[in-house]
């Protein structure tokens, strides 16, 4: 970008020399000219990502009286509760990326399959409820799930039930509503990388004497394993921090990390300990996708080496 | 039995072939017959109908009538994995997740083979394609021709009767595809299975083939050996889809040729009265030197348009008296060099009374 103004000197210096400094110059100029057009973003994520954070982790240094303490980590191990909490949010984590795993397959492998218009006719229903706000579905979702709701209603009018079913404010209903919501996170990457398999090496697994059922088994399920991947670990961590759904559907029968975090800021005041939670939230989350990270990057090189 | 150099290989019978996508038909009444351990190849314009009767022979593709016997058996409606058929793709169509030894090994893990045997058949055939010892290696790992090399003996590790190629060389440089196709030639004589090959190069197709069935718009042009093919085109589509043709317009009348006003000689029987072209390859055509008569020569009268220098050879682009033009390829022997021609000079062009061609005009 900066070449003109460099002086290049053709005499006076042995071979292998020549305009070796105008040059060494030359580089170091255009990397200040990337440094700085670059510097607004960086400066941005300074702000927004570096600053926050590190604010966060001061805060949860300190007790409720602004004393300097560890009391807000140490309350992780003292109090029953808390544990409790931790345990709830990953089981609520497992039980949704599974239910999504289970529902999600199939829908993504359908779509894969489809032909091309069609395919894209689905795909608009799968993420229609993705432009709607969470609120509003989870909304719904009472509606239809709560004790007088509408599945009960119908069960209980064709006679299947005589009790109502507990579907909603309890578990069940955590998870039925974050599933409605995660979905997406899974079918999107697990049908992109779906479409990316070769149907040629469909066809030749067949041909080499591979059931149809084998063919899945042994060539599409290993070679859609990498969208699966990243659709899990997003749905994952995404559900460790989710707040709506769980504090409206759980009827505050299951305490999810972000609703302690809630409770603790707006119905206690104590920014310390919100701050710890998140603080330690986000460690367990890095800490997952590092995790992943390693298992999928061994895997990765195994399954995934199109390129 | 492991990989032996002769196995039983077994004919096709395809016969009354009919395939149609909504109202397109691609392919319409076709026949074939392929002899046991036959190269045959399918060879035609992108559109012509080739790869869709291969997916049929393969099983991916359904026919709307038609049947195809294998050895006998009729295998029209057997789903592909159990035909036993090799098949060699475009694009390789390897297995990425799996390594150069697990890919060979696949069609025999299907079958059950033990691993001993698997191990050692796997071991043969990567022998004869030459890729001994990269069993280990990724397929991202290999360059294109180590992987059409591996494709190969995926198709043909488990010893089928028929194997499919469909364009196997197209993704691969000149050099390397002009190599391979030896190799392929080379292997086919010695494992003798009957094998089915599509290609749209008709230099390839001349290269490797027993014999060669062009392929037009869903029909069978016409099937022959290479050299009957190039020699005798029996249409104008053949003629002028295989090698370089002059068309010269010719009539049949009162049991003789003419060219306007001249009348040709012909070493085929004359056909029926009416108007056809004359199909010339143009290194059949002479430069005829001034007082040279020879009894069989037909002779035909031009003017030099332009003559390119080639270093092995020459092309003289001529215009004959109907206005026509006509190209002329020759070896740049001393003689033929002497008396080259200039632009805007009248000459004689000669040609064989024996490769005078005639098909129908359409």
């Amino acid at each position: 970008m900066s070449v003109g103004s460099a002086s290049f000197d053709h005499a006076g210096k042995p071979d292998g020399v020549l305009n070796a400094d105008a040059l060494r110059a030359d580089a170091r100029r255009q990397a200040l000219g990337l440094l700085a057009l670059v510097s607004p973003g960086l400066f941005l994520v300074f702000a927004v990502i570096i600053v926050p954070i590190g604010w966060l982790f001061w805060l949860s240094l300190f007790d409720e009286t602004g004393q300097l303490s560890f009391a807000n980590y140490a309350r992780f191990f003292e109090q029953a509760s808390y544990i409790k909490t931790f345990v709830t949010t990953f089981k609520v984590a497992f039980v949704v990326t599974g239910a999504s795993v289970l529902f999600g397959y199939p829908l993504a492998y359908m779509l894969s399959q489809l032909p091309r218009r069609a395919a894209s006719i689905c795909l608009i229903f799968v993420i229609l409820p993705f432009w709607t706000s969470v609120l509003v579905r989870t909304y719904a979702w009472l509606v239809i799930l709560q004790r007088k709701g509408l599945i009960n209603n119908w069960l209980i009018d064709l006679g299947v039930i005589g009790q109502p079913l507990p579907l909603a404010n309890n578990f069940t209903g955590v998870v039925i509503g974050m599933t409605h919501i995660m979905l997406p996170f899974l079918v999107l990457p697990l049908y992109a990388s779906m479409k990316t398999i070769d149907v040629d090496c469909l066809r030749a697994g067949m041909n080499l004497g591979a059931s149809p059922a084998a063919t899945f088994r042994q060539i599409f399920f290993p070679l859609s394993l990498p969208g699966l991947a990243s659709g899990v670990v997003i749905v994952f961590v995404l559900c460790l921090g989710f707040f709506v759904t769980p504090a409206l559907m759980g009827g505050g029968k299951v305490i999810m990390w972000a609703m302690r975090m809630e409770q603790a800021t707006s119905l206690y005041s104590n920014w310390g300990a919100g701050a710890a939670l998140g603080v330690v939230l986000l460690a367990v989350t890095l800490a997952l996708l590092g995790l992943f990270q390693r298992l999928l990057g061994a895997r990765a090189t195994g399954v995934w080496s199109r390129r | 039995m492991l990989l032996s150099l002769a196995p039983s290989a077994l004919p096709i019978g395809i016969h009354g072939i009919e395939k149609r996508f909504g109202a397109v038909s691609i392919l319409s009444d076709l026949s074939l017959d392929v002899a046991a351990g036959e190269f045959l190849t399918l060879l035609g314009p992108s559109g012509s109908g080739k790869t869709t009767l291969l997916m049929i022979l393969a099983g991916f593709v359904r026919a709307n009538a038609g049947s195809i016997k294998v050895g006998g058996e009729e295998i029209i409606t057997m789903p592909p994995h159990q035909r036993n058929i090799g098949m060699v793709f475009q694009n390789y169509a390897l297995f990425p997740h799996m390594n150069v030894f697990h890919n060979v090994a696949f069609p025999l893990k299907q079958r059950r083979v033990s691993a001993a045997d698997t191990r050692e058949r796997v071991e043969k055939a990567l022998d004869l394609v030459r890729l001994q010892g990269l069993g280990e290696r990724r397929v991202d790992q290999l360059s294109g021709g180590q992987r059409q090399r591996v494709a190969l003996a995926r198709a043909i590790v488990f010893e089928p009767r028929i194997v499919l190629m469909d364009e196997p060389l197209s993704a691969l440089d000149k050099g390397l595809r002009e190599h391979m196709q030896i190799e392929l030639r080379n292997l086919h004589r010695r494992l003798g299975m009957t094998t089915v090959y599509v290609t749209h190069d008709q230099r390839e197709a001349i290269t490797m083939s027993d014999r060669i069935a062009v392929m037009n718009a869903g029909r069978i042009e016409q099937i022959d050996q290479p050299e009957a093919l190039y020699a005798r085109p029996k249409t104008k589509f053949v003629a002028g889809f295989i090698g370089e043709s002059n068309f010269i317009p010719v009539e049949c009348r009162n049991g003789s040729v003419w060219h306007e006003d001249r009348k040709l000689r012909m070493s085929d029987p004359i056909p029926a009265v009416g108007r056809h072209l004359m199909v010339v390859r143009p290194e059949k055509l002479r430069l005829v030197a001034d007082g040279e008569q020879a009894g069989v020569l037909n002779m035909l009268p031009a003017t030099v348009g332009d003559v390119i220098y080639q270093g092995d050879s020459f092309i003289c682009y001529a215009t004959l008296r109907d206005g026509r033009q006509v190209t002329l390829r020759d070896y740049c022997r001393s003689d033929v060099l002497a008396r080259l021609p200039a632009p805007g000079e009248p000459i004689t062009l000669g040609i064989d009374a024996q490769d005078v061609v005639l098909v129908a005009d359409q």
